[in-house]
């Protein structure tokens, strides 16, 4: 088999030359930069730095605080996307687009925002600290800021497989005495689930690197609210350049582990979908 | 599903009898009450707050903080940096649109999955690379050093940080476009001896400019709001080295609310304005 399929139209060569060139001096050489500085220390050092307490510490914030943030934004998602597909009420078609804010929003302005609603004297902050429950510059703003981010990425896998669920399978359910659960369970739940755990990893991906949402409500701490991205930060402001690529090392492992589980999964889902005949 | 059942039908199905018992409604105003309740605690509160913080202290201190010299030199940076980004990787999305669309090649799916790579690498990664390539320890950083070229805590550093978060916008737009498109078209016209450019411009370009839009618009949001990568190359050098959403940290840090959520509101409005043009977008395609 020959690299490429014969075609008759121009400009593969070119094009393709261009974008990999591209590619590689602006994203692959800098990552292969990291791989190879991380090299460069020793194995001890290396484990060292990364089993550091901070470190530890900042993993358990990193990855604990974006799990619970892609868990509500699974439920919270699911309920919004279905309210968006089949419910008619007025304002649907703006709340639809407004989804996409958190995306098109820069970090920075949503961190700083959400650090002055949930403050102790924000709008919402003031009455939940009479309930003892603070918001900013605890762990608790960290889930808040990552859920924020993570919603449209659950919101927006999960709409289409909403819409593709057969609605007369449903009344079929019903006529035949299926109960609510039963339906959702066994006729809602299958068909959307393979998008709803590709929206739940992409969520979860992301909230995992964010920094910029997160540095403003979450007080930095060390050991108790320090995400590893600040950490990262702190390490190069240090110059301490090699602590913060080994660092760095295991957060873009984590990343093409991600990426690698987000392109299974959309595969599993595409399947699902032919398997359907849809 | 072919066509989707008719209006009629719809009606007729929505009309049957048990369709709208208590249960079903009550569900149906839960699940809106459950949703507008928490976009309004989580994303229409806060944007809320962004402007009426920024007005909090009447619109002349609002345009006041517009006067200042390093707030004017921030938005400068910002319109420079995004006039460099956008148009590039406007380039970059085009030509991997093409090969990856218009082509059947080997490898092809890892090369779309190298492309993607930038948005599941943390921002503080992106900016992070570049330091350890053109920093003061980094591999290049003594030669760049011997010829007084600064890339890192400049503007250089900044422009590449921001090209590297968004590279994948244009190209992760046109690739599905493209590929449902076809080539049936742009054959036709190479077979009756249009040469290659005019065929894109003529044939391909007027079928996809509604997606190519809508790739620069995000590219260009993403390019003016992103804070992590800059942050990390730009040694935050008041009114030389920060962008934007820099400054917005820089005023924050130093209490000024007005002027930090000033500043935040024009961001705010370029992702409104995102927004819109998306929406118009959508409904060109439609």
């Amino acid at each position: 088999m020959s690299f490429r399929q014969p075609s008759i139209l121009p400009g593969f060569g070119l094009t393709l030359g261009f974008s990999t060139f591209f590619l590689s001096a602006i994203v692959l050489v800098p990552l292969a930069a990291l791989v190879m500085k991380t090299a460069t220390m020793g194995w001890s050092d290396f484990i060292r730095v990364v089993t550091d307490a901070r470190a530890l510490a900042s993993y358990r914030l990193s990855f604990g605080a974006s799990m619970l943030a892609a868990t509500l934004n699974s439920v919270f998602g699911f309920i919004i996307a279905w309210t968006l597909v089949r419910y008619e009420f007025p304002g649907r078609k703006l709340i639809d687009s407004l989804i996409d804010m958190p995306f098109a929003l820069p970090t920075a302005v949503s961190g700083i925002a959400l650090t002055a609603v949930f403050a102790e004297n924000g709008w919402i902050g003031q009455y939940l600290a009479p309930l003892g429950i603070k918001v900013a510059y605890t762990w608790i703003g960290v889930v808040v800021a990552l859920t924020l981010i993570g919603l449209p990425f659950v919101v927006r896998s999960v709409q289409p497989a909403i819409a593709e669920v057969q609605r007369d399978l449903e009344d079929a359910a019903e006529t035949l005495g299926a109960g609510r659960f039963t339906i959702f369970r066994r006729i809602v739940l299958p068909t959307v689930f393979p998008a709803l755990a590709t929206g739940f990893t992409l969520a979860f991906a992301r909230a995992v690197g964010e920094y910029g949402s997160v540095i403003f409500i979450a007080g930095n701490l060390p050991m108790r609210t320090e995400i590893t991205p600040l950490l990262i930060v702190i390490k190069l402001e240090q110059f301490d350049y090699k602590g913060a690529a080994a660092l760095g090392f295991i957060m873009l492992t984590m990343s093409f582990v991600m990426l690698l589980s987000i392109n299974l999964l959309q595969a599993w889902s595409r399947r699902r979908m032919v398997a359907a005949g849809r | 599903m072919a066509g989707g059942p008719s209006k009629e039908m719809l009606a007729e199905i929505a009309s049957r009898p048990g369709r709208d018992t208590l249960i079903s409604s009550a569900v149906k105003y839960v699940f809106i009450a459950l949703s507008l309740g928490f976009l309004a605690a989580l994303l229409f509160a806060p944007l809320a707050t962004v402007f009426i913080t920024a007005l909090s202290k009447g619109w002349e201190m609002y345009f006041e903080s517009f006067k200042d010299e390093d707030t004017l030199a921030a938005i400068k940076l910002t319109l420079t940096v995004a006039a460099i980004v956008v148009p590039t990787n406007t380039i970059f999305g085009i030509a991997a649109a093409w090969a990856i669309a218009k082509f059947e090649f080997r490898g092809k799916s890892f090369l779309i999955t190298l492309i993607d790579l930038p948005i599941a690498v943390s921002p503080v990664i992106s900016g992070l690379v570049y330091v350890l390539l053109f920093g003061a320890q980094g591999w290049f950083g003594l030669w760049l050093q011997e010829r007084d070229i600064s890339i890192i805590f400049a503007v250089p550093g900044i422009v590449l940080a921001t090209m590297f978060v968004t590279f994948p916008y244009v190209a992760r737009e046109l690739i599905p476009l493209m590929q449902q498109l076809g080539n049936d078209e742009e054959e036709a016209a190479i077979t009756l001896g249009a040469g290659g450019l005019m065929t894109f411009f003529h044939v391909t370009l007027p079928k996809i400019r509604w997606g190519l839009v809508y790739g620069v618009i995000l590219c260009n949001a993403r390019a003016m709001g992103e804070f992590g990568a800059v942050s990390v190359v730009s040694g935050h050098v008041r009114g030389l080295t920060t962008t934007m959403p820099l400054h917005v940290e820089i005023l924050y840090n130093e209490y000024n609310f007005v002027g930090a959520f000033a500043v935040a509101s024009l961001l705010t409005l370029l992702a409104v304005l995102t927004l819109i043009i998306k929406s118009l977008v959508e409904m060109k395609r439609k």
